[in-house]
């Protein structure tokens, strides 16, 4: 059931991001992106990470994907625009370069490479505490220095994206 | 009163400062007073520090003042030090003596001239710069004097720079001096390397104990590179050449420098190493040869010059080469003997000459002289002065000198050298009463619009020239022989070497105990045989020359050309380096050197121009290097182990 | 059974899809979706590997991930919204001022 499960969901977000890239207009370039991080909110749940799924649908697909759109209708913007200079070849490098990407990642999957340290936190332990309790604790204990700082990162970038988007102070 | 010694160096050098930065707003008045009061209160100092010296007993009489440390590196040590002794005093006596009358004289002289506080701030300068020569206690200081009177000299026969043959000589005398100043300057080197030290007492002392054997190559070595030095600086055979151009400079420039005191550095500077000298047999060989020749070779030049002050010039040259003579025989007190009395009669002659020249307007040919006698008394009877003394007739200052010179190089020298220097005292005697003939006696041959000008030199002229007369004619008796006193005064200096007149006479035996006294007769009677034949030339048969020029066309267009010697120098080395200073700029440096730069610039540039085609502003075309990146960095973590 | 190596694959491919989209899209705001698509990869296998560890070292690091991505979310945005006003265009090729 599990299996299936990833196997569907996993294709349906590669083909969502495989129509992203390829889509012209942008508003439907949001929506793919949408159905894929859908998808990955799908995989954190099937992964026991349940906040973090709660956090993906929220922040993510909600907010930021909104910021998004709402910037596009806001600079009405209709498709790829022809440039007045052209790169005649400039689709099949990037093409062969990402296949190079994705060859050499599995390189190092394949090697030994990515070897880690096992930890406490099993499945049975996060389900006796519950996972959002666990990640709150965490946050204001071990986490709590970049949790600060996180917040003062988002005021910044606040401030910034004021700044840079008003037409006079 | 010997800690005063650094104002005598202060005071030409306030003078300079003041005449060269506002000199040019004072009056021409106030700049004349500066610059010879300078000068005046520096002689003054300079007559109390000799009587500060006489006080002290002989043997203890060298004073040496710390001024500051000046350079130090590892081992090399030089410090601004001043030293006073009997030799170093008697300069600065000359020195300050001579310039303060040549100061005042200048005055009148130079009272038309545009450049006036120019020329007293160089001639400040100089005196500063001669004083800082006889004065520093170490080979650097006295090469810092040696170089900058070498420069003031360059800047003082330039002095009317606008005038072509001037500025050509100042460059020659500059050049020609380099030539002997790089010798000097090695051989400093070559003496702190030997020795360790450059200050004058350390080195002096070393080579004294005995540590450098006598005629070793090493001091062979550095006595001949400092005689080079000397050669370039007193105009001495084969460096002479500047000499007589510089006489484009103003005629007390003339006096100054290139008669009284600067040509003498070199004797000043052989003298002051008399005991580097000592010690090299050889060396004392080349320099008394050397001055021999010279004595003779530029009195022979001198028979036929017509330039009043050419003929003056080469009477300078072999002057200055009877000075080396006597060194060369190991007689440094009768060489510094004949610098001081030579010093008086020739700055005389000079300023005379000056004086005449001032008469006539600027004429300086002797063949547009003659009889002048009756209209520049004062100057013609102090020039008559100047010319017996400087031609040997007792009892006036050249008597003595060059007879104790002719007497040591017949003593301790051979009878070649003596022969030399006495047909060289005739030949001197000549063409002196020749000059002196032509220029006063005889019928005048002045074109009528100078004879309109025609009138004696004012008062602040003619009272240096009367000094300067006593001084010629009276100065002598400071070294009369058996009784002097300048060898008294010279002889901690230059040890029981410097004079063995008496000792030279005894070692002979009894036969030649009377032979100075025979020396001296037969110098006199040689002075007269060449007054007579001048009188004999242009008084009685003014034809004469003509004739004998005639007879003797070839001796006497050899004499006239100087021997070519000017010609020769162009054709072996000036033009030489002409066409290979020209191969290395046209060629080597315009075009090899600055080829290859060019070129590597021109290669850098166009290879940038291929790699800037890599920067195109697109960021895909950054992006996509990005990535590449990654996936390179990827490739070596994983296979480069 | 799924093991790590399913989601690490889905991951790489993921973000190898996000890669081949900044370099061939000429829309800055679809470049700006594509590096979102390479973030939100990336968070799948930071998640995957906690799992596989038994760590919330993973978790946290994603949750912290999303912070920064919404904040460049947000300057990004702006920075768009900032040149479409003085070029009237979010067309990368027409913006070559990186080079002098």
């Amino acid at each position: 059931m599990e299996s299936y499960l990833f196997y569907i969901v996993g294709t349906i977000a590669v083909l969502a991001a495989v129509y992203l890239i390829f889509e012209r207009n942008p508003v439907f370039c949001a929506l793919y992106l949408i159905q894929t991080m859908v998808c990955i909110a799908v995989l954190y749940i099937l992964l026991e990470a349940q906040f973090i799924a709660a956090v993906q649908m929220i922040v993510y697909a909600g907010a930021i994907m909104v910021l998004f759109l709402f910037v596009i209708m806001l600079l009405n913007i209709k498709g790829d625009e022809e440039s007045k200079r052209s790169f005649p070849f400039r689709k099949i490098p990037a093409i062969l370069m990402g296949i190079g990407l994705l060859t050499v990642i599995c390189i190092i999957l394949k090697s030994k490479l990515l070897q880690g340290k096992q930890d406490v936190y099993t499945v049975a332990h996060i389900e006796s505490l519950g996972n959002t309790q666990l990640i709150g604790n965490l946050l204001f204990t071990d986490y709590l220095l970049p949790f600060e700082i996180t917040s003062i990162l988002l005021f910044v970038a606040a401030i910034g994206a004021i700044m840079l988007a008003k037409r006079k102070l | 009163m010997l800690n005063l010694i650094s104002l005598v160096l202060l005071f030409p050098l306030i003078g300079t400062a003041i005449n060269g930065l506002i000199g040019k707003k004072l009056r021409k008045e106030t700049v004349g007073y500066i610059a010879c009061g300078a000068i005046g209160m520096s002689f003054f100092v300079a007559i109390l520090v000799f009587f500060g010296l006489l006080q002290l007993p002989p043997e203890s009489r060298v004073f040496e003042k710390q001024l500051f440390n000046w350079i130090e590196s590892g081992s090399f040590k030089a410090a601004a030090g001043l030293q006073v002794d009997p030799l170093s005093s008697l300069m600065i006596l000359i020195i300050t003596g001579v310039g303060f009358l040549i100061h005042i004289y200048s005055i009148g002289y130079m009272h038309h001239d545009k450049g006036y506080h120019r020329y007293f701030c160089y001639l400040n300068l100089f005196t500063f710069s001669m004083l800082l020569l006889v004065l520093g206690n170490n080979f650097l200081l006295m090469f810092i004097g040696w170089e900058a009177v070498g420069l003031c000299s360059y800047l003082l026969i330039g002095f009317w720079f606008e005038k072509k043959s001037a500025s050509d000589a100042a460059k020659k005398a500059f050049i020609v001096n380099r030539v002997g100043d790089f010798g000097f300057a090695l051989g400093i080197m070559l003496i702190f390397i030997t020795f360790d030290t450059i200050d004058f007492t350390g080195v002096f002392h070393a080579a004294s104990q005995g540590n450098i054997a006598v005629g070793s190559f090493t001091v062979t070595i550095i006595t001949l590179l400092l005689f080079m030095g000397a050669t370039g600086k007193s105009a001495q055979i084969p460096l002479y050449t500047w000499l007589p151009d510089a006489m484009e400079g103003p005629t007390p420039v003339s006096a100054l420098i290139h008669a009284a005191t600067m040509v003498t550095a070199g004797v000043y500077m052989i003298a002051r190493c008399n005991v580097l000298f000592m010690l090299s047999p050889f060396t004392m060989t080349v320099v008394a040869c050397i001055g021999a020749a010279t004595a003779l070779f530029a009195a022979s030049i001198g028979l036929v010059q017509n330039d009043i002050k050419r003929v003056l010039a080469y009477s300078t040259v072999s002057q200055l080469g009877y000075m080396f003579l006597a060194c060369g025989v190991g007689a440094f007190t009768a060489g510094v003997f004949h610098l001081m009395t030579h010093a008086f009669f020739k700055a005389l002659l000079f300023l005379g000459s000056g004086s005449v020249i001032h008469a006539l307007s600027g004429e300086q040919d002797m063949r547009k002289m003659g009889g002048l006698k009756k209209h520049i008394p004062i100057t013609y009877r102090t020039f008559l002065v100047g010319t017996v003394a400087i031609a040997g007739i007792p009892p006036f200052a050249g008597f003595f000198s060059k007879d104790e010179i002719l007497l040591e190089a017949f003593v301790r020298g051979n009878f070649i050298y003596w022969a030399v220097g006495a047909l060289a005292a005739l030949f001197t005697a000549f063409y002196m009463f020749r000059l002196l003939i032509m220029t006063f006696h005889g019928k005048s041959r002045v074109d009528h619009h100078a004879m309109e000008h025609l009138h004696e030199s004012p008062k602040n002229m003619t009272v240096p020239l009367k000094i300067l007369a006593v001084l010629a004619l009276l100065g002598g008796f400071l070294g009369i022989p058996g009784a002097s006193a300048i060898n008294g005064f010279l002889s901690p200096v230059f040890g029981e070497h410097g004079h063995v007149e008496t000792h030279g006479a005894e070692a002979c035996g009894s036969h030649a105990a009377c032979l100075p006294y025979l020396m001296m007769v037969i110098s006199t009677g040689i002075a007269i045989a060449g007054i007579y034949l001048a009188y004999l030339m242009y008084i009685k048969s003014p034809e004469l020359p003509k004739k004998l020029a005639e007879r003797f066309s070839l001796i006497y267009k050899l004499l006239l050309n100087k021997y070519y010697i000017d010609e020769i120098y162009d054709a072996l080395f000036v033009n030489p380096i002409k066409k290979i200073s020209l191969l290395l700029w046209k060629r080597v440096d315009a075009q090899l050197i600055d080829g290859t730069v060019n070129g590597v610039a021109g290669f850098v540039r166009g290879f940038g121009s291929v790699l800037r085609l890599s920067q195109t502003g697109y960021v895909r075309n950054y992006a996509f290097y990005i990535v590449a990146g990654c996936i390179f960095i990827i490739v070596f973590v994983v296979f480069g182990k | 059974m799924i093991t790590i190596t399913h989601y690490l694959v889905l991951s790489a491919i993921l973000f190898m899809l996000g890669v081949v989209g900044v370099l061939i899209r000429r829309n800055a705001i679809v470049i700006f979706m594509c590096i979102e698509l390479m973030l939100n990869a990336v968070n799948i296998s930071f998640v995957a590997f906690a799992y596989h560890l038994h760590s919330m070292q993973g978790q946290m690091f994603v949750f912290f991930t999303m912070t920064v991505a919404a904040a460049e979310a947000a300057v990004g945005l702006a920075i768009i919204v900032a040149v479409f006003r003085n070029k009237e265009t979010v067309n990368i090729d027409d913006m070559n001022i990186m080079k002098w």
